[in-house]
């Protein structure tokens, strides 16, 4: 009973929280534990395929696996661990308190939770989606995809991106009113721009997703035949609409990256950022062009030379700003202090392997090259250079510099370097390797190959890679445990940084900054750690009371109700559908008009004085 | 195809293909289905790009490498150094140079690839039509001209041009043949044109590549580039009248049962079954493979394809003789020999 208490205590402002850094932290762990799942299931991959004709996984149970894998990892593990680290660290590297809308925002997240639940429900109910990530119609109808797997992936993808969507849609906001004053835009560091940029993008990218999602829901559930092309159905239809989406979504997925490796590389250099306008530049060009190049997906779609030539021509055009942001990290770099934390060697070993998976990159997108490599390993190896060596790295260099700041613990710094080679070296191992698989003529998503094929050896490489990477990864979570039970405390300012999260105290209090800071110039904390007078005079007066807003437990249960909806309609149980419903619309309502006093928080004296 | 291709052009891959002959040198390994040894005009096509694109982003990969490399062990701080680097908010020229030497890369890159996809995207005077209609896991040919249907291995005449239309008859395929040149889908209510062409005689591997359901991974097929006399020879066989097998034999037994089980989805010219959801059986005995390239053609294969083909193919659409077509193991050997017939 006690037991029950505390632990209901614990939990309660977990599931009620509006706080952008609890929202951040959820955002964290969830997707963490995702990217454990997708993380079996790529093992589960590799071991299958380790030798020709082995039986490990087979036939629709290996398209499920693949299936839950690239699904699993994009949705639901890389591109929440950014949304995790933007809810944590954006408001406070502009000054702000919260987000503009943080009922909002612990509603994105409540969805995105429930989203990603009822995607992965699919495999406890033995019926997962078993037609690629990309799910091309019309294999994914009724007729050839009997079973429940799809609708899983529909409803459980038709959630979590109104989470995203909603996200982002609350950023773009906050970045554009919630500033401190002084912060003008082109004072803002380089990851809060990503951020703006990036959910710029999903404001523009969720939406044709929504749309191919209900098309295939109402062609699974009401027979609409949108893709069933004997009663005038188009299958191209859901191929567009989805890269529509899913172009820009591998971008929503690398921007981010591109922010943190300019925080990281800048800090560690104890310089500031090289070009900084033009690598604002170079992230909005590279968001506007993410949208106008979806058909380099389709190249063998059989659209015709004009359509293939204008796609090729704007894909390879991204290749300018990103150079561009390559060639500005080497420039922050040369004449720097390098210091190599486990932050920097994976910021610094993005680069090489972005570079990599940049230049392949280029090649898929001429054309008539593409016509070989399309739908082949020499595509997955190419992705997975720039979602793993990329995003990741990003990612993991992320983890290890923020993680003082959201955990108020040091990660220790010779196990991050052993799991940092680890991962290095695995990943390297894993898929280069895969470059030329692709090239010797082994087509993506096939559970086995011919033993005569001559793709036996580098199958084997690249399963032995995987053990390798995976020593990393445990290596990784070795290190955070150990941290988070005797890790060392954590200083505000471990790594001498230059933006204003780091002028916090450590752990962050739940108000954010006492004192919203007046900002007078780029690396905004940098400056004042110089003129340490300005400080002083610089901000404004600290307020006797801070007004918070309400916990609310309404985002859980609208998530909870939608989550249920789902349910009832993938097993035709109306018991369970319309409650869901109901809750949703409850919810909804209550949130939109029902009123609730704010939280009064005074603010320590030490730091107010 | 040497219409298209400067010299320049060619000296300037000269180096990367060199490098990747080097790299496969090593490895005598034989590898049907690669892309690196092209045997037709259009995959020439195809890797001569690869090789050029191999050049310009070697360099600049290496040169990115190299910077990195150089400042990583010179930019180290050493330990105790407090000091700060020199800021460096930009600068111009520099700047300038990134933004225009890698665009006016792209444009090499981008004008051979332009010239190459309106190329491939006609068809060649003087070309073989051929319809290939995907289906779950086998390949459906029809020679529209010479009104021939057969599965899965399609012969054609060495060094004549092909002109394929690639359609499907229920999810998404994809047809490739690597050493003759790239890929196009297979997408219901849509007819992809197609390209392809061989240098000369050769049998060449195939595959789908596009995920269509539980045995994605055996939808192979193999293409015969056929001497114009073994092309001729091979088209007889296909055209000449069909004998049924002589009466009270085993075969004429399978004849019958065919009749009853098969031939709702199998054709076999000259005869009166039509069926059209499995692969057209007619000559059946001049493959090498059946199952889409899953089990070598002979009777043993045979036996055990009929009785159950899922063994082997799972999710295959083809019922199983033991179990759903009530077959007894007599009456499959002599299905089996009557199939044995056929040629
Ligand atoms: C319901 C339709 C259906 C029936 C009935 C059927 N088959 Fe098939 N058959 C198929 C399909 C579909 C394939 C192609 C399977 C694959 O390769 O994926 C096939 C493939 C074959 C092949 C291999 C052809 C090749 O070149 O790859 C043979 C031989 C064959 N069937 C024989 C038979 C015999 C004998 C019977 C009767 C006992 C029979 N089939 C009954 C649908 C059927
Ligand atoms: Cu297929």
């Amino acid at each position: 009973m006690r037991t029950a208490q505390a632990f209901w205590r614990w939990l309660r402002p977990w599931l009620t929280t509006v706080d952008h850094k609890r929202i951040g932290i959820l955002y964290l762990v969830s997707a963490a534990f995702f990217f454990a799942v997708g993380g079996v299931e790529a093992f589960l991959i590799r071991l299958q395929l380790m030798h020709p004709g082995s039986r490990l996984i087979v036939g629709d149970t290996y398209n499920g696996v693949v299936t839950l894998h690239g699904f699993n990892m994009i949705l639901f593990a890389i591109m929440p661990l950014f949304l995790g680290f933007v809810n944590y660290v954006v408001p406070l590297q502009i000054g702000a308190r919260d987000l503009a809308f943080p009922f909002l925002n612990a509603l994105s997240f409540w969805l995105f939770l429930a989203g990603a639940v009822v995607f992965n429900w699919s495999i406890v109910a033995g019926q997962y989606p078993n037609d690629g990530w990309f799910a091309y119609a019309p294999l994914t109808l009724p007729a050839y995809t009997p079973g429940l797997g799809p609708d899983f992936y529909a409803l459980g993808g038709q959630i979590s991106g109104v989470g995203t969507l909603i996200t982002g849609v609350n950023f773009v906001v906050t970045i554009l009113n919630g500033r401190a004053p002084g912060m003008t835009l082109r004072r803002m560091p380089l990851f809060t721009w990503a951020a703006l940029i990036t959910s710029t993008m999903i404001v523009f990218a969720f939406p044709p997703l929504a749309a191919d999602l209900f098309l295939l829901t109402f062609d699974r559930f009401l027979d609409a035949n949108f893709f069933n092309v004997s009663l005038g159905g188009n299958v191209l239809i859901w191929q567009h609409l989805f890269w529509i989406f899913g172009h820009p979504e591998v971008y929503i997925l690398i921007l981010p990256a591109f922010g943190i490796v300019s925080e990281v590389v800048a800090t560690f250099s104890r310089k500031s950022l090289f070009g900084y306008d033009s690598m604002v530049l170079a992230l909005a060009a590279i968001a506007f062009l993410s949208f106008v190049v979806w058909s380099h997906h389709m190249f063998t779609a059989g659209m015709g030379p004009v359509v293939n030539g204008v796609f090729s021509v704007t894909t390879m055009m991204i290749a300018i700003p990103t150079g561009i942001k390559i060639f500005n990290w080497l420039a922050t770099m040369w004449g720097g202090r390098i210091r190599f934390t486990t932050a920097m060697l994976y910021a610094v070993g993005f680069i090489p392997i972005f570079v990599l998976g940049g230049v392949t990159g280029v090649m898929v997108a001429m054309a008539p090259a593409d016509y070989q490599y399309n739908m082949t390993y020499f595509v997955v190896a190419h992705f997975h250079y720039t979602m793993v060596g990329g995003s990741l790295f990003a990612l993991l260099s992320a983890y290890h510099y923020w993680f003082p700041k959201i955990w108020g613990r040091m990660l220790d710094e010779r196990l991050g370097k052993l799991s940092f080679w680890l991962v290095f070296t695995g990943f390297n191992v894993t898929f280069f390797p895969q470059h030329f698989l692709g090239l010797f003529g082994m087509p993506r998503r096939v559970y086995t190959y011919p033993d005569d094929w001559g793709l036996t050896t580098l199958n084997l490489v690249s399963t032995a890679g995987v053990f390798v990477l995976t020593a990393g990864f445990l290596v990784l979570l070795g290190n955070t445990v150990a941290a988070l039970v005797r890790g060392e405390r954590a200083p505000a300012d471990p790594w001498d940084a230059r933006t204003l999260e780091w002028s916090l105290p450590t752990p962050v209090p739940e108000y954010g900054f006492a004192r919203i800071p007046l900002v007078t110039s780029r690396d905004a904390f940098w400056a004042m750690k110089k003129k340490a007078s300005e400080r002083e005079t610089g901000s404004a007066p600290a307020p006797e009371e801070i007004h918070l807003p309400p916990p609310s437990a309404l985002p859980f249960l609208i998530a909870l109700g939608a989550a249920s909806a789902s349910f009832g309609l993938i097993y035709g149980k109306p018991w369970l559908g319309a409650p869901g419903a109901a809750l949703v619309a409850f919810g909804l309502y209550r949130g939109m008009f029902g009123r609730a006093p704010g939280v009064v928080v005074r603010p320590a004296e030490e730091v107010r004085a | 195809m040497g219409r298209r291709h400067g010299r320049a052009r060619r000296a300037a891959e000269a180096p990367a293909v060199a490098l990747l002959a080097l790299a496969l040198s090593g490895c005598s390994v034989e590898r049907p289905g690669s892309v690196l040894a092209p045997a037709g005009p259009a995959a020439r096509m195809e890797l001569d790009l690869l090789g050029l694109s191999l050049v310009v982003v070697g360099a600049i990969s290496a040169a990115v490498l190299l910077v990195l490399l150089y400042i990583v062990v010179r930019f180290r701080a050493r330990p105790g150094d407090a000091s700060e680097g020199a800021d460096n908010p930009g600068v111009t020229w520099l700047e300038v140079a990134w933004t225009a030497v890698p665009a006016g890369l792209l444009v090499l890159l981008a004008v051979p690839s332009l010239t190459d996809t309106f190329y491939l995207a006609k068809p060649v005077a003087g070309g073989m039509r051929v319809t290939v209609v995907g289906h779950q896991y086998w390949w459906e040919y029809r020679y529209d001209d010479l009104g021939l249907v057969t599965a899965n291995e399609l012969h054609v005449p060495a060094a004549r041009p092909l002109d394929l239309r690639v359609t499907s008859a229920d999810v998404m395929h994809e047809f490739w043949v690597p050493r003759l040149g790239g890929k196009v889908d297979a997408a219901p209510g849509r007819r992809n044109f197609l390209y392809l062409q061989s240098d000369g005689p050769g049998v060449f591997a195939g595959e789908c590549t596009q995920l269509c359901g539980a045995s994605h991974a055996h939808m192979l097929t193999t293409v015969y580039a056929d001497t114009p006399s073994a092309f001729e020879a091979w088209r007889a066989e296909l055209t000449k009248p069909f004998s049924p097998p002589p009466p009270g034999s085993a075969a004429a037994r399978g004849m019958q049962i065919f009749a009853a089980k098969c031939a709702s989805c199998h054709a076999i010219r000259g005869t009166a079954f039509k069926g059209a959801t499995g692969p057209d059986l007619t000559a059946l005995m001049l493959r090498k493979t059946i199952g889409a390239g899953t089990l070598e053609l002979n009777r043993e294969n045979l036996v055990r394809w009929v009785t159950d083909a899922s063994v082997f193919k799972p999710g295959v659409l083809m019922p199983s003789g033991k179990g759903k077509l009530a077959l007894t193991d007599a009456q499959i050997r002599d299905v089996v020999a009557f199939l044995e017939t056929l040629r």
